[in-house]
């Protein structure tokens, strides 16, 4: 179909989902619910992953590093610039729109073909803001403390695998990852955290609310959904890094 | 009241609804019936909005609603209950919170009168102390009545139900048509059933249209429905001999 088509239809939907919110203590309920359902649930795959790859990058810069004119704090220092760079805001974010993108997906898609979506429009309900509005501002409020987690884990990761795999030593990494520490570029990552939060879960809604058929079209909303996000996360990243980063 | 006007739509080049009108009547059970792929599902679609139609008028006591703005059509949306075919309960909240759902969405009614007003409906419907249950944890039936339940708990003006008797067994099938009819009558609620229940129709079909082929193609009430001379409604009703045996002794 016409990508014109679809990207009509999405801020179309977008101009619903922010229209006056029907009632504010129903949303604020659902925003808690979905900060547990799209945060909190997240939590342990996004630390499982942060730890392993905090600890394999600061492995495989050590190894890459194997030169005698790098000193071995530039461990520390290039596993943080990974780790906040581009690890945690961008990579975890391509996992959490596997993960949130497509139960969004399916959950509406869901509602929709069971005629649950019919039923909050025919209670002259705006179902576009009551289901998509909530989420969108969970996964805003959520996502960045899901960031900032990843890269705390992330680091103490490099930390503990790197000392303990002989990759440098407890000093030259922390010597590492505090030399050469510009603030702003958490600007950088936490905007584009936001940036990809709205994506994942605004993208993700889209395709879940206008499926039609049966279960087997919830299930392929499920899978376009995570495609388009991560593609679109990607698209954000270098955008956003040409925009931050390019001097 | 309602009213629909000359409604007629088109899906591409297919007319699915034309030139369709009919008064359906408050306080009494209103039938749209039909075979299936006749278009009565699209007519219910029409009036309540889920399709626009490519022309004609549907007035809810002389409000039209296409006619409105959407504040209107908001204001007449929440004087309508729906009990859909399939139930269309939230599948994440309880039975509970699901008939409170109406309450919570518009109304201002303190936490004890809301939790007052659902187990009403549960009673009503026969539910009560289901309350905590999940719609994945109950049958086909109450499904349909726990649906029922919501659909009434805004004391709405305007029921529609789509074929609320498909998937049960015959005797369910009574006591959801009782609980229809009895609640249409209490509340004068101007009730619209879509079905193909010949049983619902000879139970409670009370003011009914016969839609074929996307058509308004006979109107009348269950005693007249026996001695029709409509070939097509004819041969829809009794599609076998024991069933003209069978309702007319029922009507008699």
């Amino acid at each position: 179909m016409n990508p014109l088509f679809h990207i009509g239809r999405y801020f179309m939907l977008m101009r619903r989902v922010f229209g006056k919110p029907q009632k504010a203590s129903v949303y604020w309920r659902q925003i808690i619910h979905e900060i547990n359902s799209i945060g909190i649930s997240s939590m342990p795959i996004v630390a499982i992953i942060s730890v392993f790859m905090g600890g394999i990058i600061t492995i495989q810069a050590a190894f890459g590093f194997s030169s005698p004119w790098v000193p071995l704090y530039a461990v520390g220092l290039t596993a943080r610039e990974s780790i906040l760079l581009e690890f945690s805001p961008t990579i975890v974010c391509l996992i959490l729109a596997g993960k949130v993108g497509s139960n969004i997906a399916s959950e509406i898609g869901a509602m929709r073909i069971t005629e649950q979506i019919d039923a909050l429009e025919i209670m002259g309900i705006n179902s576009a803001s009551y289901l998509i509005f909530p989420k969108i501002i969970a996964a805003v409020l959520i996502f960045p403390f899901l960031i900032a987690l990843s890269m705390f884990l992330g680091i103490a990761g490099g930390y503990f695998m790197g000392v303990s795999a002989g990759a440098c030593t407890a000093y030259e990494y922390i010597f590492g990852i505090q030399s050469f520490f510009e603030p702003w570029k958490l600007y950088y990552s936490f905007t584009k955290v936001l940036v990809f939060a709205f994506t994942i879960t605004s993208v993700s809604s889209y395709f879940g609310y206008h499926t039609t058929g049966g279960a087997l079209e919830v299930g392929k909303s499920s899978t376009t959904a995570v495609v388009y996000s991560s593609v679109l996360i990607l698209l954000f990243s270098l955008i956003l890094t040409n925009l931050f980063l390019t001097r | 009241m309602i009213e629909i006007k000359n409604i007629n739509k088109t899906f591409g080049d297919r007319h699915v609804v034309t030139d369709v009108s009919f008064s359906f009547v408050p306080g009494i059970t209103n039938l749209i019936i039909g075979e299936s792929g006749s278009g009565k599902t699209t007519v219910m679609k029409l009036m309540v909005g889920l399709h626009k139609p490519d022309s004609g008028e549907v007035i809810f006591d002389g409000k039209n609603f296409y006619d409105s703005d959407a504040k209107g059509q908001q204001d007449i949306r929440q004087k309508i209950g729906m009990l859909f075919q399939g139930g269309a309960l939230f599948d994440s909240q309880t039975l509970e919170e699901n008939v409170r759902f109406p309450l919570d969405m518009f109304t201002d009614l303190t936490k004890a009168e809301k939790n007052d007003r659902v187990n009403f409906c549960l009673e009503r419907v026969q539910l009560e102390g289901r309350n905590k249950l999940f719609p994945a944890e109950l049958s086909g039936g109450m499904k349909k009545r726990a649906a029922l339940a919501r659909a009434i708990a805004n004391n709405p003006s305007y029921l529609f139900c789509d074929e609320p008797n498909s998937g049960l067994d015959p005797k369910t099938s009574i006591v959801i048509d009782e609980l229809i009819k009895d609640i249409t009558q209490e509340y004068n609620i101007t009730t619209i059933i879509i079905t193909h229940d010949m049983n619902s129709v000879i139970e409670i079909g009370e003011n009914i249209m016969f839609v074929y082929k996307g058509e308004n193609w006979w109107i009348g009430n269950k005693s007249e429905i026996l001695n029709t001379s409509n070939k097509e409604l004819f041969d829809f009703v009794f599609a076998s001999e024991f069933m003209k045996t069978f309702f007319a002794k029922k009507i008699n």
